[in-house]
């Protein structure tokens, strides 16, 4: 029974690594083709033609394209990842910090999007019809069409320029300052959150309003189960089969949203990396960026198919 | 597949019943409809040049003059967002259609060729698929270059992998179907097949997601051009008048939130009005699209 | 209602909602049925059959169904007065139902024995948790399932299993009265006898009383004491099983359905049917419904018809009965 299940996540993993490949290699050849040398960019117009070469040279951007590749690859295994031109260090070094920071924007707002958007699910399926439902399906709607820079501001606006409440801009970690970490973190978290809340209420919704109709759901209703009891245990546990795979995605979705919240609330994230490694073509950051985010959402799947074994007793046979 | 004409004026009406029983989709399309109107008349409607710069009334708040202001050197922002709907408008539909010839062609090729054709293009495909959309676009953009082309082309590319999923599953049913099976026993060739019963049956399910990615791709547009990544200035962009805004937030917050909420209405009509299409002509297609 | 009688309904009308439509499926429908008593209720398609039966477990879709007027009693409750917790205390307590398709009417999620222990819970909670789960083995013995096989799921059993397993549910806490909805129509015709004898079995030994709703009047010859037949949302006639296929007296109707059954003693080369279909349950009807089907019907069966007893206990809804009734009642 268990195998079964393990087998389909190696084949899962099989085929992610297939992608990963794929992504990464397309992601190196697309920026060879870019115009502009980060050399150049990095030593400024005054570098002489020596400096250029030996610094080409020192970055390995003298070789073909797939023999870098291949040595990007190779050096992967030895935990090493490349060299920033313009930040001069290694980029294993500070990627994972980056990430652990756009990871503190994400997963609050994961978190909280999770508990709300299938609570208003719920809640709309249940009065199906109803001014209520009309009410969360349109701010579901607004939700998914509300570009995030614009709520952002709206949210300085309010909280920081009428109100006063919260600093604006900047951030600290919460394992250097929590408290302060916290203040600066509310409003990227509440924007991180609004697509995923919108999805998942519309997600919930039709899943349950999909599963309100099932015979099992009268079944219970004939045993005598409590309205309470109906909804937790017969009808979300069967309608969470869809809403997971859509939870999986949008976990991936959000790392990229990211770039725009990094990018209006100046936090030092992943987002904020990429957008400066593209402007001066930092290929070997774009490069390993691109990865993180990929191996992050390879992860995603893999918990959304690991979860899909606990919920849904019929996969694990299959 | 031909559908007799009568057959075909009743699939229109009951398309445009469905599409249109539910007030919400009107009041949209009607919304559409004003800002298709004021994008093509813009020279008419927008009181001033949007590009005309006047320091002697930078950083104007609302007043009668200024319906919504000024911004930093004087243009007036009523009159550079009537003329930002052309840029959401063109880019909207331009970055559509990119992805979906881009996303026909290669399903198309990857259905009808198969085989190792076929895994390249699909994995290729998944590839794309497995970066987040903005991730991608910004990407693309970052290497294309700015300027109204190259985000067409970015995000029109960026979107182009669903086009490419839904058209090879379609192109796969089609095959199975009866009727192409008819037409390739009878000595119809595999192009005659190709062109005559495949394509012309792809292209309903494109057009459906083709509605439904018209509000992605304008909050694309949006996002690149706020991060300076997209429209090149003076081109008024609604995404860029935000983010001009963003600077003078603490003096006229009327300069980033006005264009902002012009965003939020268009997005907001075009999925409903792609939801609503959906609906109409393929209810099917709920569960895939 | 006398001491015995365990189920009261009278007059009950129950109609539902669609669109701009109002579908009037029960139209004064009325029965009653004694502790321990299997009942037949018989019909085609349509019928009301089902819609009776949801309105006794307070089961009709929300919103869409409704009970408009009438009154319904179960072992001394007024169910239609009943708050939700009375009903929820009687729900699968009292009264529970076996639905017609069991492939679908377990939830797919939880285990067999976890769908079975929690009517079990619900309604046995003074029990302690060894208790309840030794009453989870026994019910699943008794309905010929190994308990081992308790912590699978439904789709690891057979059609035939998963019905065993519904009939568990609803016998668990052996409620006085299990309503029966077409129990057997979705399974194999070899697993249908088995079910049915397990049924009977079952209800012999527990003493439950049972509304059989089938259409198969060769079912109901072997399992039920009383047959009610339903058509267009109201009882035609109604009696002891031994009267009715004795076929001394017969609603045109029921000797439509009779008609119906192939016989091998007789040398019959076609099955008589009864022609058209049952009157649109949109629309009003007064008088007989069966009238417009009916051969023997005439001007007189557009009024208001009412039950006949033809022999004691014995009830057909029809004009032509009217001097049997009273000649009887003469007597």
């Amino acid at each position: 029974m268990k195998n079964k299940l393990m087998q389909m996540i190696l084949h899962r993993i099989g085929h992610s690594l297939i992608v990963l490949v794929l992504v990464t290699l397309l992601v190196f050849l697309v920026m060879q083709a870019v115009p502009g040398d980060p050399i150049k960019i990095f030593l400024g117009p005054s570098a002489t033609q020596e400096q250029i070469d030996h610094y080409t040279k020192l970055f390995g951007y003298d070789k073909p394209v797939l023999v870098q590749y291949g040595r990007w690859v190779l050096n992967l295994f030895h935990g090493q990842m490349g060299r920033s031109v313009l930040m001069q260090r290694e980029v294993s070094e500070f990627i994972f910090e980056k990430m652990a920071i756009t990871l503190t924007v994400v997963l609050p707002a994961f978190v909280l999007a999770v508990i709300i958007g299938t609570t208003l699910g719920v809640i709309a399926a249940l009065h199906r019809g109803k001014a209520v439902d009309s009410l969360v399906s349109t701010l579901a709607n607004i939700g998914m069409a509300t570009p995030l820079f614009w709520m952002g501001i709206l949210l300085i606006l309010l909280l920081t320029i009428k109100l006063g409440i919260l600093p604006v801009q900047g951030y600290v970690p919460p394992w250097v300052n929590f408290g302060k970490s916290v203040q600066r973190l509310i409003m990227p978290v509440i924007i991180c959150s609004l697509t995923p809340t919108a999805v998942f209420t519309r997600q919930t919704r039709s899943a349950m309003l999909e599963v309100i109709r099932q015979d099992y759901v009268r079944t219970a209703r004939a045993k005598g189960v409590s309205r309470k009891d109906i909804i937790l245990k017969h009808q979300l546990r069967n309608a969470l089969i869809p809403i997971i795979t859509v939870m999986g995605l949008q976990l991936g979705m959000m790392v990229g949203t990211t770039i725009i919240i990094e990018s209006l609330f100046v936090i030092p994230g992943l987002g904020s990396t990429m957008i400066t490694a593209i402007r001066s073509k930092d290929f070997m950051v774009v490069q390993n960026v691109v990865l993180v985010i990929s191996v992050f959402i390879i992860f995603c799947n893999l918990i959304v198919d690991l979860l899909y074994g606990v919920i849904d007793p019929r996969i694990r046979d299959r | 597949m031909k559908i007799s004409n009568s057959a075909h004026s009743y699939k229109s009406k009951r398309f445009f019943r469905v599409l249109l029983a539910r007030k919400t989709v009107i009041l949209c399309l009607i919304i559409l409809a004003a800002m298709a109107f004021f994008a093509i008349f813009a020279r008419f409607i927008a009181p001033y040049d949007p590009y005309k710069q006047d320091l002697n009334n930078t950083l104007q708040t609302i007043s009668r003059d200024h319906l919504l202001g000024t911004d930093a050197m004087g243009r007036d922002t009523f009159s550079r967002i009537i003329y930002g709907t052309r840029i959401s408008f063109s880019v909207g539909l331009a970055s559509v259609l990119i992805a979906g010839t881009i996303g026909m062609v290669l399903g198309v090729t990857a259905g009808v060729v198969g085989g190792i054709v076929d895994t390249i293009i699909m994995r290729l495909m998944d590839a794309m698929m497995s970066i987040p959309l903005i991730v991608l676009a910004i990407f693309l953009g970052g290497i294309l270059g700015k300027g109204l082309p190259n985000v067409m082309l970015a995000v029109g590319i960026s979107a182009a992998p669903s086009f490419a999923r839904l058209t090879r599953g379609q192109v796969l049913t089609l095959r199975e179907s009866d009727y192409v099976t008819a037409s390739t026993i009878c000595g119809s060739s595999r192009f005659r097949t190709t062109v005559k019963h495949i394509i012309p049956n792809c292209i309903s399910p494109n057009i459906v997601l083709m509605t439904m990615n018209l509000g992605g791709a304008i909050l694309a547009e949006a996002n690149l051009s706020f991060l300076g990544l997209g429209i090149n200035p003076p081109l008024p962009s609604w995404g860029g008048m935000v983010a001009d805004g963003n600077a003078f937030l603490r003096m006229i917050p009327v300069m980033a939130v006005a264009p902002g909420l012009f965003i939020l209405l268009m997005v907001l009509c075009f999925n409903i009005v792609g939801d609503a299409v959906r609906d109409a002509l393929d209810p099917r297609l709920r569960g895939s699209l | 209602m006398s001491e015995k009688t365990l189920l009261e309904i009278k007059n009950l009308f129950v109609e539902y909602k669609v669109e701009d439509a109002v579908v009037r499926a029960v139209n004064g429908l009325s029965l009653s049925l004694d502790y321990g008593e299997a009942m037949g209720l018989v019909g085609e398609t349509g019928a009301g059959k089902t819609t009776t039966a949801l309105s006794i477990m307070k089961l009709l879709p929300e919103r869409i169904g409704e009970v408009t007027s009438g009154s319904l009693h179960l072992d001394g409750v007024n169910i239609l007065n009943c708050s939700e917790d009375q009903i929820r205390k009687m729900q699968g307590n009292v009264v529970s139902m076996i639905f017609q398709d069991p492939m679908t009417s377990l939830n797919p999620v939880m285990t067999v024995g976890d769908q079975i222990l929690e009517v079990l819970k619900i309604h046995r909670s003074e029990l302690s948790r060894q208790e309840l789960d030794r009453a989870v083995d026994d019910m699943m013995e008794l309905v010929g399932i190994p308990s081992y096989r308790k912590e699978e799921y439904p789709h690891q059993f057979s059609g035939g299993m998963k019905q065993r397993i519904v009939i568990a549910i609803a016998l668990a806490c052996e409620p006085k009265l299990i309503l029966a909805d077409e129990p057997t129509t979705a399974l194999d015709v070899t697993i249908q006898a088995q079910m049915l004898s397990l049924i009977n079995d079952l209800k012999k030994r527990l003493n439950t009383a049972m509304v059989l709703i089938t259409h198969d009047l060769g079912v109901v010859a072997q399992t039920c004491d009383s047959v009610a037949v339903m058509y267009a949302g109201e009882i035609i006639e109604s009696g002891r099983v031994q009267e009715i296929f004795s076929g001394k007296y017969w609603h045109p109707y029921t000797k439509g359905l009779f008609g119906a059954i192939p016989k091998l003693d007789e040398d019959s080369k076609r099955l008589e049917t009864i022609d058209g279909l049952m009157p649109d349950p949109t629309e009003e009807i007064e008088g007989c419904r069966f009238a417009s089907r009916c051969k023997l019907a005439s001007d007189e069966c557009r009024r208001l018809q009412t039950m006949h007893e033809v022999e004691p206990g014995h009830f057909i809804r029809c004009r032509l009965f009217e001097s049997v009734g009273e000649r009887d009642g003469e007597k």
